[in-house]
């Protein structure tokens, strides 16, 4: 599904990315995991196409297609969704509306019919359930004056609203108790499906407890250093970052 | 720059699509302005001596006034010798019907969206047109009548209803007011009267389209609505004018009169050309309006959106007279490219527990500069009164500016005064946010301008308030969902 190759990313003239090598099959779910710095929130913004980054070399394939080719826009209506490390706000809009144009405006591009607000409220009903979310965070507006973990939570309603084909979830874990951690968990492992990949960006090993995935990758000073099976997050847990980080070579 | 802030740009500068000229035969009096004009204008419309008195002396005073310097715009001194005073598209004699208006005219209108033949009106909005200096057309004028309300245009009135023109005219703004209310009132043309009797809810929406068409005209129209004791009225202005590269002036005045339990709401969605990108042309929009809640419980409520006009000098207030009166302001002003806006409300408090609330949202884009300018004045008897203000800035991109002078002079000490603030910026995080759900960057800034302008927005009727979102998103970029 996706293919990335040699991936070069800078920001403001500082390379961040040093070169990308990833293949992330449908079915798959793949945890990055790094010290701060590494790149792993960078990777995540990259493949969402945020412009604050340049990529200098390098090509990602989604479904063959040239996704670096693509404005934002278009690779959210092609399923790729980004859960945010830090979720934006938007006063005066509410969530529903928000979240029912970004709906319709996905379904549209895909030739869907678009759903009405009845349809919506319905759809959303259920998720919201699952997420432990009162139905009151519809009214209220995006993110705005939400605490940390509500606004968690919500990325990872979007997520369940937009259903995408690619999921990359960046540092969702962090400012979560335990509690809210599970209720997201649980969010993520009901949308595992054959069909949708899942992209864990991740400073701790304590998430993938609860998301468990089929692959880890250490990213340190811009490039994958290890990879492996959900073995190796535990093996890092134990021995933390600093071995890893000295292997590499300027 | 990123591209995202490009993009801005690029919807930033769409273009005004209002900006056709009519070509119509016109009736032109020479630019300038002498006490003979004014003659010519009073005698051209067969006004009584009284009213001819009235406008002249208001010259007189006007001559000894100077153009006001204390808002935050900046524009060159006008030659008010260089403006035509008075314009109108030549018309047959005789008693206005729709079918003597000129096919062109209805063309403009239709094109403008404001259909004028009653058979395609659905919208039950009974509309007045006034093109130039003149009103061309009422519709539902005798579906009106039959509840008592008079509506249609201001020189018919003076004709028709001379006992209230002259009971009301100057009443709530002299003619001795200000330096534009005073120019207004030597040498206004036409404009919309409206009077609701004792009891009578008016049924549907009264509405004015303003178009100014002629070169070098300016357009000067007086509306006065008085609602009776337990009456209610909404009234809708619009406004277009053609592109043009110089600038013209629009100096209204409005009056309300609100007498004992009686309601008025006062919707406006002004469209002025703005100029072009680089500040060329456009209207200067210098306006005053303001409204008498004179008997007890009455309320008076202004709605404005001010997407248009090069310059904008407006300040809708509500004389709080009555007891237990309620006054309400909510405004949007968007200023993009080279737009000034400075704009705001006065409340005075007289009488015992009147309320005001005051909901201003400002945006500024491009180059464009927004003052909020409002008052809120209580006065030593008005016990028990209450004021909420707000007043919030919304700033697209980094050359456009924000300002806000709130002024409070309380003389109660019952009363109770409230104000808040904010100023805030389209994030570019707030744009990539939304194109990564999927919308484009036109869908997210009219979405974020159109949340932040919600609470006013919503006070519109609601055929307007549709209206309202789409303008504001046409003012930014290509179109709203």
């Amino acid at each position: 599904m996706l293919t990335i190759k040699n991936l070069h990313a800078s920001a403001a003239g500082r390379e961040i990315l040093r070169g990308i090598d990833l293949e992330i099959k449908a079915g798959e779910v793949h945890a990055i995991m790094g010290p701060n710095g590494s790149g792993k929130s960078t990777l995540a913004q990259v493949l969402a196409g945020r412009d604050l980054y340049t990529v200098t070399a390098g090509k990602v394939l989604y479904d063959g297609n040239d996704l670096l080719a693509m404005k934002p826009e278009e690779r959210a209506r092609a399923g790729i969704f980004l859960a945010f490390q830090y979720p934006v706000e938007i006063p005066g809009v509410s969530n529903l509306y928000f979240l029912r144009s970004a709906v319709n405006s996905i379904r549209k591009a895909r030739g869907l019919e678009e759903l009405d607000a009845f349809d919506f409220l319905q759809v959303s009903d259920g998720k919201m359930k699952l997420l432990g979310m009162d139905p009151s965070f519809r009214e209220r507006p995006v993110n705005a004056g939400f605490s940390g973990g509500e606004k968690k939570r919500n990325e990872i309603f979007q997520m369940a609203m937009l259903e995408p084909r690619l999921a990359i979830l960046d540092e969702t874990d962090s400012g979560l108790d335990i509690d809210a951690l599970k209720t997201v968990a649980d969010g993520v492992n009901a949308m595992r499906s054959p069909d949708r990949a899942i992209l864990v960006v991740t400073h701790y090993q304590r998430l993938l407890n609860y998301i468990v995935p089929d692959f880890v990758h250490v990213l340190a000073n811009g490039r994958i250093v290890k990879s492996g099976r959900k073995e190796l997050a535990l093996e890092l847990e134990e021995k933390g970052y600093v071995g890893l980080e000295t292997t590499v070579a300027y | 720059m990123s591209t995202s802030a490009n993009q801005i740009e690029v919807i930033a500068n769409q273009e005004y699509k209002y900006g056709f000229v009519t070509d119509i035969e016109q009736e032109t009096v020479p630019p300038g302005l002498n006490e003979d004009v004014i003659r010519l204008i009073s005698a051209k419309k067969q006004e009584p001596e009284w009213l001819t008195e009235w406008r002249l002396n208001a010259y007189r005073h006007w001559l000894k006034m100077k153009d006001p310097k204390w808002a935050t715009v900046e524009y060159p001194p006008i030659d008010f010798q260089s403006i035509v005073y008075y314009s109108a598209p030549k018309m047959k004699e005789g008693p206005k019907s729709l079918a003597d208006v000129d096919p062109k005219l209805l063309e403009t209108y239709e094109k403008l969206g404001i259909p004028l033949r009653e058979r395609e009106l659905l919208s039950g909005v009974a509309v007045d047109a006034v093109f130039d200096s003149i009103s061309v057309a009422t519709t539902f004028k005798d579906k009106l009548a039959k509840l008592g309300i008079i509506f249609g245009s201001f020189s018919e009135a003076v004709q028709e209803h001379p006992e209230l023109v002259r009971k009301y005219l100057g009443s709530v703004v002299p003619a001795t007011d200000n330096f534009y209310a005073g120019l207004n009132s030597a040498v206004f043309s036409d404009g919309s009267f409206c009077y609701v009797p004792k009891g009578v809810r008016c049924p549907m929406e009264l509405s004015t389209y303003f178009r100014i068409n002629a070169k070098s005209t300016g357009q000067f129209e007086r509306t006065l609505i008085i609602a009776d004791e337990g009456s209610h009225v909404s009234y809708l202005e619009g406004c277009t004018a053609p592109m043009r590269d110089e600038n013209q002036l629009h100096a209204a005045v409005v009056e309300l009169v609100a007498h004992d339990n009686a309601q008025i709401k006062y919707s406006t969605i002004q469209n002025w050309y703005p100029g072009d990108k680089n500040g060329k042309g456009g209207i200067y929009n210098f306006v005053t309006k303001r409204g008498k809640c004179l008997g007890v419980n009455s309320k008076i409520s202004w709605t404005q959106v001010e997407t248009g006009s090069a310059i904008t000098w407006k300040y809708p207030s509500c004389i709080l007279q009555g007891d237990n009166s309620v006054g309400e302001f909510y405004s949007v002003a968007l200023t993009n490219n080279r737009q000034q806006a400075d704009t705001g409300t006065k409340m005075i408090h007289i009488g015992k527990n009147t309320r005001s609330t005051i909901i201003s949202k400002g945006i500024s884009a491009g180059h464009g500069k927004n003052t909020y300018r409002g008052m809120v004045k209580i006065l030593k008897g008005a016990e028990g009164a209450r004021n909420y203000s707000q007043c919030d800035s919304l700033l697209i991109g980094d050359q456009c500016s924000a300002h806000t002078f709130p002024y409070l002079e309380v003389k109660n000490s019952a009363a109770q005064v409230e104000h808040e603030a904010t100023t805030s910026k389209i994030g570019e995080d707030q744009i990539f946010y939304c194109q990564q759900r999927g919308l484009s960057t036109e869908d997210a800034v009219s979405m974020i301008v159109n949340g932040f302008a919600r609470q006013v927005i919503k006070e519109l009727p609601m055929e307007f308030a549709v209206e309202a979102q789409k303008l504001l998103g046409v003012s930014l970029e290509g179109s709203v969902g």
